[in-house]
This record gives structure tokens, sequence and C-alpha cells, in this order.
């Protein structure tokens, strides 16, 4: 029998028992980051790069300080990020600052309304990153031709989105999903859109490997209470994507037996 | 002499390393260094010189989605 325990998403040869995936971005402070991150259970998180403040207060704390990379699996993201060249270089710079680790979230944006991705541009940075040895996780649309490509040119992961990033609309089409991870070797990861705990649960029962959300925790009234909201969502589905759901009925089905009734 | 660091003009001494700035600058924690569009490895740092008008980018890790 399958259970949580021994079930696992794999990402690239390593195993997570956390199939929530988790952005630091958009929390009050560095205090309430690392509270929802210990409270969502995860074990990947992602991060931006951005430039040093040259000069800022010795003492004023790092994200590093709070998510350590001894304890998590950064995935560094390519955030704001509009062309090929900036993507890719703000990869090899994450694989510096990383110590070599060549994990990315890739994702080349198309505009600042939608932030979808621009899918030519994110083929030909996903092509120059597998090429330097990087191993991609890629945010695409929810377009099972483009999704399958990622894959078939070696991406690690495919990650669709379900909504526009920071929206928090859910899965807008549901359908697409199930055709991606039916067609998928690699796992399929929904990536952005989600808005609450029921949004996760029904990505997992749809069969995905895993979630990655961010504005859905951090703008919550009390982010630390969703996270561990969006653990619970994400662990039921699974399950349920697991047992294996009854079938529709267009009628109803009596629960107790007909036979045996005195009246 | 003058280098472009983060966008900023910055002046630093001739024959200035990286190693030099980067102590200069009291940096801490985790951070990466690109002169010019190319990476420099961390154990480039003390022979690497820098020279005027090099552009110098760098950053760390900051929260994100």
């Amino acid at each position: 029998m399958s259970n949580l325990n021994t079930d696992k998403l794999s990402i690239a040869g390593s195993d997570y028992s956390s199939r929530l995936l988790v952005g630091t971005g958009k929390y009050k402070d560095l205090e309430e980051t690392k509270n929802a991150i210990e409270a969502s259970g995860t074990e990947i998180v992602t991060i931006a790069i951005r430039r040093t403040n040259i000069g800022q207060n010795k003492d004023e704390p790092n994200l590093l300080d709070v998510i350590s990379p001894d304890k998590y699996t950064l995935l560094p993201n390519t955030a704001g990020c509009y062309d090929v060249e900036s993507a890719v270089r703000t990869c090899k710079l994450a694989r510096e600052l990383l110590d070599g680790y060549d994990l990315v979230k890739l994702e080349v944006l198309g505009d600042e309304k939608t932030l979808f991705p621009d899918i030519p541009q994110t083929l030909e940075a996903a092509q120059q990153l597998i090429d330097d040895n990087f191993k991609v996780m890629v945010y695409t649309t929810d377009d099972p031709i483009m999704a399958k490509r990622f894959e078939e040119m070696g991406c690690v992961a495919v990650m669709p989105l379900a909504a526009p990033i920071g929206s928090g609309l859910g899965i807008r089409n549901p359908y697409n999903i199930r055709t991606i991870i039916e067609n998928a070797s690699v796992p399929i990861i929904v990536d952005a859109g989600v808005g609450t705990a029921s949004d996760a649960t029904i990505a997992m029962e749809l069969g995905c490997e895993g979630v990655l959300m961010n504005t859905a925790i951090a703008e919550a009234k009390k982010p630390v209470l969703m996270a561990s909201a969006m653990k619970k969502a994400i662990e039921a589905g699974r399950e349920a994507y697991l047992a294996g759901r009854m079938p529709r009925r267009a009628y109803a089905s009596a629960s107790s037996p007909l036979d045996g009734q005195f009246f | 002499m003058e280098v472009l660091l983060n966008g900023d003009p910055h002046s630093i001494d001739q024959n200035c390393t990286i190693e030099t700035l980067v102590t200069s600058l009291k940096l801490d924690g985790k951070f990466a260094i690109e002169i010019n569009q190319s990476i420099i490895p961390r154990s480039e740092y003390l022979k690497t010189e820098l020279l005027a008008g090099d552009k110098i980018e760098i950053v760390q890790a900051i929260g994100g989605g």
C-alpha cells in the first residue's frame, strides 16, 4: 500500500518528503518568512538573486541566515527576467553564490500585466542552461505541447501555471493540467496562481507531483497559519490521488443496505 | 580610478583586486560577483585586478517566489 512515508517527490535524483515548494517573497519580515517556511513543512524554497545593498547595516539579517542551505534545497529563480540573457546570467550568478549547486527555476516573462512566460525565449534559455549543465525546473504555460517539449529537451521538472503569478485564481484549466500530467515522465509541479488550500488540493488530486506557491501564503492574513493549511492540503490531495476517487454518478446511491429493512 | 559598482560610480585604487574591494566593502554572508557580465569564481578574487570602467555586480540571495 502506498502511504506518505514512502511516497517521495523525486527531482533530478533527489527525493523529498514534502510536495510543497514555497517562495520567500512578500513576507512582512524574515522572522515571518522563517516561521511560515517551517510551518509549511517544505524542503524546497525559492530565492531571488538581486544586487547586494552596498553599505547596508551590518546587523541586518540575511535571508540565508534564516533559511539555511544546510536545511533546505534552495531554488534560485529568474523572476523579473524578460529576456534570455538576463535569465541565463541570473542562473550563473546563483550557481556561483550557492557553491556550484545547479538546480534553478527558470522563468522568462512576457509582460508585466500577466507575468505569463515568453515561451520562445524560455525555450532558448532552457537550452543554454541545459547545455551548461544546469538542472532546469521550468515555469511555463498550461500548454501540453510545450510542457512535453521542455521535458524532451531535458528539463528536470515542468511547472505549468495554474493562473497568473500572484493572482490567487486557482486552477483555471484542470483539463490541460491533467493532459500535461498524462503525457509526462518528469515531475509536473503547478507553479503560480494557487489562492487557498482547496486550490492546492485540487492540483494534487489531478496528479501533480507538487505545488509551488508564494503569494497564497505570504498574503494571507495569517501567513504562518496558511502555511500549515497548505501543508495539509497538499498531503490530503496527494492521498486522495493515490487512493483513487469514487466515480461520479448522476443520481443517488444509498450508503445503508437495502436488505434487512424491517419497515 | 572609477568603476561602476552595482550601477553606481565607485572609486578604487590602481591595481585593486576583487579581494581588496570585497574587504573594503566589509561584505557579509554569501554573495557572487560578475565583472563585465562574466562570473568571477571566488578562487579568482585574489588575482583578479580591476580596470577603470569595469562594471561590477555583487549579488546575494533575497526573498522571492
